[in-house]
């Protein structure tokens, strides 16, 4: 078996495996270290950072929904002092690459998360201006192309890393938002978030969701996050890490023929813990199978 | 340490239950069995693609020796469903030992079990393991399950009903004021509002009460803060996760609003 080239480069970062995991649905990597040799991953996009400890939305917060889920967590996460001491080393102790996603409400409070890792042992910054569960901050600015813009534009002066900025595909063209992040600075993109969506317990008529309306993800998701993935890098020239739905090797490849440069992995882990590894292992053998030296050589065929 | 395992079913039967809801099943899950402790869940997969997410059931034995689990459970939807059908020789995917089984004291003597509805299988774990004079007070909607097997393992049984049809007619907090039963250690669980009611009992005898709580799960394992509840912390609260930091908790932590 002949050496595969399975390397990908976002921004300045070169990563070993196009496999990432998908922010929120991974911890910071602990929770799954019985599972999966983290030193295998591509990178751990570890679930948001927000300046000081949020404590998210009320329960439920998940709702099971066909090939699918919706959640309500609303970024409940302990802070960014308590990620720098507790995480970043224990993330360090394995050969993967850490990409920090940034939450706030306000440009304000992105900046101190981003301004607070300058200098910090961390490899690339995510930037979530498109979570569909907080009411100030997230998707609000993810949706309007001028707040894009405007957001990264401010986040990148601070940022000593390079910047990826996570979409939502809530917008009626995404390809819009799209140039906007890059316009503003955005060295990668990173797509797609959640759908906005809603589950309603006939039984005790009320929605399954204490907030009602939380952000879908899964399988199901995983057409949409195609369309949009190939849409986008069809109009821009940054790095796109392609995400929504993705369990299996084939799903990644299809992502990765899109025009993706690397794959994330969320709702899957919950039903398979062991699926990063399989969908880096399926992604070789696919190589293997089809003789291919670099996946630059299938990435964004699709006309 | 979790794992996920194929698990081969031993045995899956109806066991009454009010509406023949409710089910025994065994499963032969050694790597799993080893290191469970009382209190403890599992993640159950349905092994389809509409089907996501693991349910969360709690352990009611573990025969260690054996490898052997054993779930009592309540079908209430598409995934419990699914697994009443299981037969033996059947396998399904299992995720587990996952959360923080009842904190065991030997220095205690007394124990006083308290059980509502699907939450009084954990207790049979439990009530095995506990060692000194074990009171339980189990209580159901009518018809009972499990009494027999608790009575081989505690010193009594008192059992509650909510319609009389067993027992005495009401919950079983409502019995256990009743009979006055003393003890130096609450363990329970059951629904929401009898845990309630339990741990203002418990503050109001001074009995520090354990309480095993149940919340909407995605992954089981403490990644995706899916299941937090709020938890008392200083003058403010937290929320902590019920699959990782639970699910048993001290009833004085638990702000339960």
């Amino acid at each position: 078996m002949s050496k595969k080239n399975t390397k990908i480069k976002i921004a300045s970062v070169e990563l070993k495996n196009p496999v990432m995991t998908a922010s929120g649905t991974f911890g910071s990597g602990r929770e799954y270290s019985d599972f999966v040799d983290l030193n295998r991953l591509g990178a751990i996009v570890v679930k948001g950072v927000a300046d000081k400890p949020w404590k998210g939305n009320p329960s439920p917060r998940i709702a099971e929904v066909y090939g699918g889920m919706i959640n309500s967590v609303g970024l409940q996460n302990p802070g960014v002092e308590h990620f720098i001491k507790e995480d970043i080393p224990f993330l360090r102790q394995f050969d993967t690459k850490i990409i920090v996603n940034v939450c706030g409400h306000s440009v304000e409070e992105y900046i101190n998360v981003v301004k607070r890792l300058r200098g910090e042992d961390i490899d690339l910054i995510e930037l979530n201006i498109s979570c569909p569960n907080v009411s100030e901050g997230g998707m609000a600015f993810g949706t309007d192309k001028n707040m894009v813009n405007m957001v990264v534009g401010e986040v990148k002066k601070y940022a000593d890393k390079p910047l990826i900025v996570k979409l939502s595909p809530n917008v009626t063209d995404i390809t819009e938002i799209a140039k906007a992040a890059v316009d503003g600075g955005a060295d990668a993109l990173s797509l797609i978030n959640t759908l906005s969506a809603m589950k309603i317990d006939i039984y005790r008529r009320k929605p399954v969701l204490e907030r009602k309306i939380g952000g879908m993800s899964g399988p199901a998701i995983k057409p949409i996050a195609v369309r949009m993935v190939y849409q986008v890098c069809k109009c821009v020239d940054v790095p796109v890490i392609g995400m929504g739905g993705i369990s299996n090797s084939e799903d990644a490849i299809e992502f990765i023929m899109a025009g993706a440069t690397g794959v994330s992995i969320g709702t899957a882990n919950f039903n398979n813990p062991y699926v990063t590894m399989e969908v880096i292992d399926g992604i070789e053998e696919y190589m293997d199978k089809y003789d291919i030296q670099d996946l630059s050589s299938i990435r964004g065929i699709i006309d | 340490m979790k794992t996920v395992v194929l698990a081969q079913v031993l045995s899956n039967k109806a066991i009454s239950g009010d509406i023949g809801d409710i089910y025994d099943m065994t499963v032969k899950a050694p790597q799993i069995a080893d290191n469970a402790v009382a209190g403890q869940f599992v993640g159950i997969y349905a092994d389809r693609d509409s089907l996501l997410l693991p349910r969360p059931i709690s352990i009611c034995e573990i025969e260690a020796d054996k490898g052997i689990l054993r779930f009592v459970y309540q079908k209430i939807g598409k995934g419990t469903e699914y697994f009443s059908k299981l037969k033996a020789c059947d396998s399904i995917k299992i995720l587990g030992p996952s959360g923080n089984g009842y904190m065991l004291n030997d220095n205690i003597s007394e124990h006083i079990i308290v059980g509502g509805g699907i939450g009084i299988p954990p207790l049979l774990e439990l009530t095995k393991r506990l060692k000194g004079k074990k009171s339980a007070v189990l209580g159901f909607r009518s018809s009972s399950f499990l009494v027999d097997e608790f009575k081989k393992y505690a010193d009594d049984v008192y059992i509650a009903s909510d319609d009389g049809s067993v027992g005495f007619k009401g919950n079983a907090v409502e019995l256990l004021k009743s009979l006055k039963i003393k003890g130096k250690m609450i363990y329970s669980c059951g629904p929401r509002a009898m845990l309630r009611s339990l741990s203002i009992y418990a503050h109001q005898e001074g009995i520090p009460c354990q309480v095993s709580m149940e919340e909407r799960m995605a992954c089981t394992i403490g990644a995706c803060v899916g299941c937090s509840i709020k938890i008392k912390n200083d003058d403010d609260w937290i929320y902590k996760k019920v699959c990782k930091d639970g699910p048993v908790f001290d009833s004085e932590e638990v702000i339960w609003e």
